[in-house]
């Protein structure tokens, strides 16, 4: 391809790329953070002190993803991150008060008089529940091309809601995994509830692209590309049909495999965000502004790039190492 | 008039935004480093007192970062929401240095924070003291490369402007641009004697309500130590940062000093109230002579007037004098105080019992001492926010001097939703901030309360973020 070769051209890509990956880590991994925000309301006060202890040591980390994403979007496609995030001005300052609220509820939950647990346990929700419902607002409304009209806004919030029940989805998934006794099972039929959000979620979306433009219809439902595209519905169809039939018999006889469902769970993650990038390829603003318009020099990619290549691998080796000191069931959090 | 009200709502926001993040990297930065400090204490002497001291301030870190991280946050999307502008002119340098604070920063400190926090049983002991030092090293890591950019905005070089973009031509030049070693200089140990002022504060506190424990002690004594030994350097290293303004921002340094007139022999102005429209000080007082020889360092040296920056046909291109001129004040107000605090703490500890001829030590610190250092806990940030004003503020009309203006970064968002924002924020900062001073002092009357060392086991809070039951 004449593609390699022009850094005009395969840097921004491959800044596509990375971006992309930091969403799809950031909505995973912090997916789950969120979701067991979100379930707070059904767990009683000692089950919310242990989904706490399953997150805990993790949750920063998992939320540095979106700094970096939203970074990789402002140094490499600095004009769509201006038009992007001017557009979302709202839900954005709604999505940031959300992190705020949630992040420093951690902290005060244990910390604050006894007396206030109640109320930062409330804040941590609310927190979760205002982060995960604009972030699921900005995803309808970049899929709609960003333009504020009733249709879009009303179509945005039912990905809010999608998206909402999608992270309860995950976060009860990696209690599952995180978790034994009681709280399991409780968090067994949390997933089984859940698993529906996902499923519209992705099927809206799915179904409303092509319909909004043309160009993506084509993508998809021209010939040959469905050929090679039908592996992604067929295999999200899959993963949906095992995790019914998982949730429906765990926990598994020794909790044999309990981190299985929020694996599969990610993976139907994985294609969804899959299927969405070939989508929007190559635009970064909708049917407005490609990748390769939108992007910084390439002296100054390619200076982040070669930082990156070291970086990167670091960054996820110690983040393994972070699941492996934290690995088995969540115990007590204390500083000691 | 819609954009003017924009820019100065963005304004607002973007200062209340970062007013309120700096406040916890200040401490994070430093408390970092001396828990760092009490780890390896420990790890040599095996003395309790060392583990306390950990044990009580890893909980008031773990506080403060997770409020510099959400409000970190929130500044990395401000510049896509109100200053759209700044990337899209200067993003070819600004970009990279903020991905390098990224990468090596934030990600090193936010994984190893859950080691450092969590990990102390589940890992050998090396590797929890490595952990921390870590972190410490992270948070610094995080101040580095922020320093390094706004720096370039004060002071910018190795860049040339193509098509009205700005296009890196020397890294080095770029990350070691005039004012970044005296602004990181100036941070750091700004951040350190923040963190001496917290310490000595709450310590003073405990020890003044009973807790006279080891650990109070240790921190106690070696917070005061550590303030005086850096009040000095800090007051040095001001009077340099100051000098070299005056050779790349002289209007800067015009609006700290309040001179309007250019001369020689200008006094020293203790007080005034600058007037800038009628272009004078009201009610001036000064010690003569004074000022020259800070700025020049002889007693007669010119010193340049803000009216030097006027233009001919009446523009006026240096900064708004009062609120540089004061905040200037506020600060070396602080550090003044600082020093005499200090100073006599150090001396009070230092002084021999008649009698025995041992150090007085802690017990040498009267009552009303004590107190003044539980008023000063938070002194370092009244005088880190009043030295951000002077420098932001004096920046002005620009916010890349000579390169781009602030008005012409702001975003064309509506100016009622910026207002709805900023209030959304505010409202939010001053719940926080009044949570985040009783939590420090409630944890500080429980720790106070509680027992003195049982074991390893140091504190009282260990019982209460437990809370699981038999597992
Ligand atoms: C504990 C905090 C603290 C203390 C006691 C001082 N400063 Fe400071 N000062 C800062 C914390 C700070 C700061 C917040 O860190 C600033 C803002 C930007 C910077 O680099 O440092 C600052 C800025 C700043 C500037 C502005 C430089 C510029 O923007 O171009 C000058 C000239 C000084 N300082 C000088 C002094 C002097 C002469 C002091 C002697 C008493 C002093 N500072 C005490
Ligand atoms: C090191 C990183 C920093 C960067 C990149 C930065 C950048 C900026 C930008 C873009 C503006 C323009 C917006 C405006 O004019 O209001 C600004 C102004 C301002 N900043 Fe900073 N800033 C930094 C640090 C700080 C800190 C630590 C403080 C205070 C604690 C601070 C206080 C202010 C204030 C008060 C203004 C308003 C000036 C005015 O409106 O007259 N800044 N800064
Ligand atoms: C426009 C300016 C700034 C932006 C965009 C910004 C961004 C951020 C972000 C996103 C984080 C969270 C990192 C994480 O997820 O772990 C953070 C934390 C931090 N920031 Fe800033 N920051 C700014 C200004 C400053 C300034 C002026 C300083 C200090 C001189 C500073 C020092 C730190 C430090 C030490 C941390 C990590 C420790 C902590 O959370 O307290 N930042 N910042």
């Amino acid at each position: 391809m004449e593609y390699f070769g022009d850094p005009a051209v395969w840097l921004p890509f491959t800044f596509a790329g990375l971006m992309g990956v930091s969403i799809l880590i950031y909505v995973v991994l912090d997916g789950f953070d969120l979701g067991v925000g979100l379930l707070f309301p059904f767990a009683d006060d000692d089950e919310k002190d242990r989904m706490i202890a399953a997150i805990g040591p993790f949750w920063d980390a998992n939320e540095t993803w979106l700094v970096l994403a939203v970074g990789l979007l402002l140094v490499a496609f600095p004009a769509a991150h201006g038009a992007i995030l001017t557009a979302l001005y709202l839900p954005v300052a709604i999505m940031l008060i959300g992190l705020i609220l949630r992040g420093v509820a951690f902290e005060f939950r244990v910390k604050a008089p006894i007396q206030y647990k109640a109320l930062w346990n409330n804040l941590f929700f609310t927190g979760s529940l205002m982060t995960s419902i604009s972030q699921g607002f900005m995803l309808g409304m970049y899929v709609m091309g960003l333009t504020w009209t009733l249709p879009h806004f009303a179509f945005a919030m039912l990905t809010a809601v999608f998206l909402t029940v999608g992270y309860s989805f995950i976060g009860a998934t990696w209690v599952i995994h995180k978790s034994e006794g009681y709280l399991q099972v409780k968090s067994v039929e949390w997933a089984r509830r859940g698993i529906w959000g996902l499923v519209l979620g992705i099927a809206a979306i799915s179904m409303a692209t092509p319909y909004v433009s043309t160009r993506i219809f084509d993508k998809w439902f021209g010939f040959p590309e469905m050929l090679f595209l039908a592996p992604l519905p067929i295999l999200s169809a899959a993963l949906v049909i095992w995790l019914w039939w998982m949730l429906g018999r765990m926990p598994f006889y020794n909790d044999r495999f309990s981190w299985l469902p929020f694996a599969a769970a990610s993976g139907l993650w994985i294609t969804a965000f899959v299927g969405m990038a070939y989508s929007f390829y190559p635009y970064v603003v909708p049917e407005k502004m490609t990748l390769y318009e939108a992007a910084s020099a390439p002296e100054s990619l390619f200076i982040i790039l070669v930082g990156t290549v070291f970086v990167l691998p670091t960054i996820i080796a110690y983040t393994v190492l972070a699941y492996t000191v934290f690995r088995g069931k969540a115990s007590e959090l204390r500083y000691d | 008039m819609e954009m003017m009200d924009t820019l100065l709502l963005s304004r607002i926001q973007f200062a209340a935004n970062i007013s309120f993040h700096i406040l916890f990297p200040t401490i994070t930065i430093a408390l970092g480093w001396v828990l760092f400090y009490f780890r390896i204490r420990y790890n040599r002497s095996g003395e309790d007192r060392w583990m306390e001291a950990y044990q009580f301030w890893v909980k008031i870190f773990a506080l403060s970062f997770a409020m510099g991280v959400v409000s970190g946050i929130t500044m990395s999307f401000q510049f896509g929401t109100n200053w759209p502008g700044f990337m899209e002119k200067v993003g070819n340098i600004a970009g990279p240095l903020l991905a390098y604070e990224v990468m090596t920063a934030f990600f090193l400190e936010a994984v190893f924070l859950g080691i450092m926090l969590f990990g102390f049983s589940r890992v050998k002991r090396w590797v929890h003291t490595l952990a921390t030092f870590l972190v410490a090293f992270g948070t610094t890591m995080s101040a580095f490369w922020i320093i390094v950019l706004n720096s370039w905005m004060h002071t910018p070089q190795g860049y040339e402007m193509i098509d009205g973009v700005a296009h890196a031509t020397s890294w080095a030049e770029i990350v070691f641009n005039p004012s970044m070693p005296y602004r990181f200089a100036h941070m750091m140990i700004a951040s350190f004697l923040t963190v001496s002022f917290l310490i000595a504060g709450v310590s003073a506190f405990r020890w003044l309500i009973g807790g006279q424990t080891k650990g109070v002690r240790a921190a106690l004594q070696t917070s005061i130590f550590a303030a005086a030994l850096l009040i000095p350097v800090q007051i040095l290293v001001g009077d340099l940062h100051g000098l070299n303004t005056k050779e790349y921002q002289p209007a800067k340094v015009a609006a700290m000093e309040g001179h309007w007139e250019t001369g020689g022999n200008v006094p020293l102005i203790l007080f005034a109230l600058p007037d800038q429209e009628a272009r004078e000080n009201h009610f001036e007082i000064g010690i003569p002579n004074l000022g020259s020889f800070i700025l020049t360092h002889t007693w007669d040296g010119e010193v340049q007037g803000l009216n030097d920056f006027v233009t001919e046909d009446g523009e006026v291109l240096h900064p708004r004098v009062a609120p540089v001129f004061w905040s200037f004040r506020v600060m070396i107000g602080t550090g003044l105080a600082m020093l005499v605090l200090s100073w006599a703490g150090v001396y009070m500890m230092m002084r021999k019992r008649r009698g025995t001829g041992e150090r007085a030590g802690i017990e040498g610190l009267p009552k009303p001492f004590l107190y003044a250092l539980v008023g000063m806990t938070f002194s370092g940030w009244l005088a880190t926010l009043a030295g951000w004003y002077v420098t932001e503020i004096g920046r002005q009309p620009w916010l890349v001097t000579g390169v781009m203006s602030t008005k012409e970064a702001v975003a064309d968002v509506p100016a009622p939703m910026v207002l709805s924002t900023l209030i959304a924020y505010l409202v939010v900062y001053a719940i926080l901030l009044g949570a985040y001073i009783t939590v420090i002092f409630y944890l500080a009357r429980k720790a106070a309360k509680g027992e003195t060392l049982k074991g390893r086991l140091a504190s009282s809070e260990a019982a209460q973020v437990v809370a699981v039951p038999g597992e």
